[in-house]
This record gives C-alpha cells, sequence and structure tokens, in this order.
C-alpha cells in the first residue's frame, strides 16, 4: 500500500513536470521574436522595418567601412549578417571594443534613406577568448584550433 | 533512499565532510583566483578585465546548480517524503542566491568597459534576475512554512506549496541556458561546449581550479547549514518537550 502511493505521487510528480515544462518551451518558443535583443540586418530586410521607429541593430561591423565624417565626432560604418548588410552612423563616444570586425548592438532607428542612425552603441563580445599573441591568427570554428595566417 | 532518514546516519558523514569540503574548496578557488589575476595572459579585446571570468562563471553554474539542488530536494520530498529533502532545499537557498547575485554584479562590471553598458534588458541578464527573483521567493515561502512549526517531521520545514514553487521555478534554469541561443542576446554565446572551447588553454586552466573549488566550497556550507537546522530542530524539540514536562508536574 505504502509502495503504491509512492509509485503513484512518482507518477503524478512526473506528469507535472513533463507539462510545466512544455509550457515553458512553449511560451519560450512563442517569445522567440519578441525575446531577441535586437535584429540582425536580414530581419530588418525581409522584416521590413519602417523609418522612424526605435529598435535595436546588431551584427559585426563591415572590415574598412568604419570612417571618421568631417565634424569629428560623427562615424559612419556598415553592419552586416553575412546574408544583408545596412549602413549606419553614429554621433557620439563609442565603446572602447568598438571595432571593424567586431560585434555591434546600435540602438536607434531607420531615416528615409534606410541609413541606420544610432543614438547608443554598445560593443558586443563573442565567444572567443585569447591572449595578444594569438591575435590575428586564424580561427577554425569546426575545431576550435588557431592557425597562423599564411 | 532512506538509509539517511536517519538524521543522526546522515550527520555521521556530514560532520568528518564538511571540514573537508568547506577548507578544501577555500584553498583550491583562493589557488585558482590567485593564478586568475597573476599568471594568465589578457585577452587580446577585453584586456584585464576578462579575469572576473574566474569568478563569474563559478558564481553562475552554483547559483543555477543550486536550484537544481532545490528542484530535486523538492521531488524528493513530494514523491518519498524524505525529511532531510527539505532541509537540503532550506540550506542551499540562501548560498544559491549569493552566488546568482554574485553572477549579477561581477557581470555587470564586466559588462560596463566590454558592452559600454551596466545593464541590459537582454535575455541571459533578465532571466538570470528571474533567478534571483525566485531564489527570494522560495526563502520567503520557506521561512515562513519553518516558522509555521513544519520543522520537525517528514517535510523538513517546507511546505508542499514551497515544494512545488521549486519545481516550477526549475523551467527557468534551461531557459537562461538557452536564452543566448535562442534569441539575439548582447551576451555572447557559450563559450564551452560539448565541441570544446572557444576561450585559449591560457586563458581558461585557472577557471578550472575556481569551479572546482567554489563548489566544493558551496557544498560545505550547505552541509555546515544543514547541520545547523537539525540541531535547531532538535533544540526546539526539546524545550518543546521539557515545556509539556515542566507544565505537568
Amino acid at each position: 500500500m505504502a509502495m503504491k502511493s509512492k509509485h503513484q505521487r512518482l507518477v503524478l510528480a512526473i506528469v507535472a513536470i513533463v507539462a510545466v515544462i512544455g509550457a515553458g518551451l512553449l511560451a519560450a518558443s512563442a517569445l522567440k521574436d519578441e525575446a531577441a535583443y535586437f535584429y540582425a540586418p536580414n530581419e530588418v530586410k525581409v522584416k521590413g522595418v519602417e523609418p522612424g521607429k526605435a529598435i535595436r541593430l546588431g551584427g559585426m561591423v563591415v572590415t574598412g567601412s568604419l570612417r571618421k565624417e568631417a565634424d569629428g565626432v560623427t562615424i559612419a560604418f556598415d553592419v552586416t549578417d553575412g546574408k544583408a548588410t545596412v549602413p549606419a552612423r553614429f554621433t557620439g563616444i563609442a565603446p572602447d571594443l568598438f571595432r571593424e570586425g567586431s560585434g555591434v548592438v546600435a540602438e536607434g532607428a531607420f531615416d528615409k534613406g534606410g541609413t541606420f542612425i544610432a543614438t547608443n552603441l554598445l560593443a558586443k563580445h563573442d565567444e572567443r577568448y585569447m591572449p595578444r599573441e594569438l591575435e590575428g591568427m586564424d580561427y577554425n570554428a569546426a575545431t576550435h584550433e588557431m592557425k597562423a595566417e599564411k | 533512499m532512506h538509509a539517511f532518514a536517519n538524521p543522526t546516519r546522515f550527520l555521521k558523514i556530514a560532520r568528518p565532510l564538511t571540514p573537508w569540503l568547506f577548507w578544501g574548496g577555500l584553498v583550491l578557488l583562493i589557488v585558482g583566483a590567485v593564478c586568475g589575476l597573476t599568471l594568465t595572459p589578457a585577452d587580446y579585446l577585453q584586456g584585464e578585465s576578462v579575469r572576473i571570468m574566474y569568478i563569474h562563471v563559478p558564481a553562475a553554474w552554483l547559483g543555477m546548480g543550486g536550484w537544481s539542488g532545490i528542484a530535486i530536494a523538492a521531488l524528493v520530498q513530494m514523491v518519498w517524503r524524505h525529511p532531510l529533502a527539505g532541509i537540503a532545499g532550506r540550506a542551499i537557498a540562501a548560498p544559491g542566491a549569493l552566488f546568482t547575485a554574485i553572477c549579477l554584479v561581477t557581470g555587470s562590471i564586466w559588462g560596463r568597459p566590454t558592452w559600454g553598458t551596466w545593464w541590459e534588458w537582454d535575455g541571459r541578464m533578465t532571466s538570470m534576475l528571474v533567478l534571483l527573483f525566485l531564489y527570494f521567493g522560495y526563502i520567503a515561502l520557506a521561512r515562513a512554512s519553518a516558522a509555521d512549526g513544519q520543522g520537525v517531521g517528514d517535510s523538513g520545514g517546507v511546505s508542499r506549496v514551497t515544494a512545488i514553487f521549486a519545481l516550477v521555478g526549475a523551467v527557468n534554469l534551461p531557459i537562461i541556458n538557452r536564452s543566448v541561443v535562442w534569441w539575439n542576446s548582447l551576451h555572447q554565446g557559450p563559450s564551452i561546449t560539448m565541441r570544446g572551447s572557444t576561450i585559449d588553454g591560457s586563458i581558461l586552466w585557472p577557471l578550472g581550479l575556481t569551479l572546482l573549488g567554489f563548489s566544493l566550497w558551496f557544498g560545505g556550507i550547505v552541509l555546515m547549514r544543514m547541520r545547523a537546522i537539525l540541531a535547531e530542530n532538535k533544540v526546539e524539540a526539546r524545550l518543546a518537550r521539557m515545556a509539556r514536562e515542566g507544565g505537568a508536574g
């Protein structure tokens, strides 16, 4: 008798846990788009974000695209996610880790010409950590190995 | 399972184990922290601030590990009615909350120079903050039910509602873990996966020391707290008995 009620409680607990986890996963997947912290350039292109709507744009700063404008405090650069690229401008002080070839999250809105006017810049760090001596080495994402270039 | 139902049996093992876990863990985490501060190179992008990882990662691990422990204890309490389960849950709650808070604070300190912000509402940060609030809820519920006089007996001082809360709260754990994969987030993706590590070995190795050290230390603290709760229950039971006998005599 005691064994039976213990067994019943175990089954009940497992059913309840599976149901709760299922509900949690469903909620999380329904949130998928809403809970995204930023739009990638390709999502902007596919979904179409109207000009003036405040969003965050995230991606990599295209190498060679960063330039300073004549006023000295405005920078212009391109943001890419590998599928689409959008131009962006920012007036102000960029974070130290903001640089070409690195991740960026920009807060702001698109103007009518399709340029993203950022009001705030955040540098996005990636999951790679390495000493300075290894900088510039080729990184193999599949094997996590570093190789000297050339 | 019920071999440990008798607290004396549990105490026989817990008593000698506590100093080993506590002091061994403390030595390991101090050695790991010192190595991490002095022997490893700075990161090519983050510079010296990378070293906060040696505290931040174990804190995150124990914050989530703590809730896993509470949820398992709640399951054991609900299904097997094991008297030590509730006591284990109560013992884990405060250190688990503390490490979750340490994770949030160190992450914020790291985020300022790295991202350029103290706090952003991205998936990882928000779900970790929710975990801290879950701990507060659990602590409040467990304290209320222990004060209700449920401290002695099968529940170990944790009411059934509290145990259910612990199980439901466990839903947040996979969300924290997957938050950087499911959603675009400011927090970087996982560095250490089944396929290996994207943290260079020269930076990574002290993390193993602090992870193990903090985990052992955490275990030692939990055993201490379980013993303290057991001792407290004993004192209360004895006082109640004395009051009864005194009233009769």
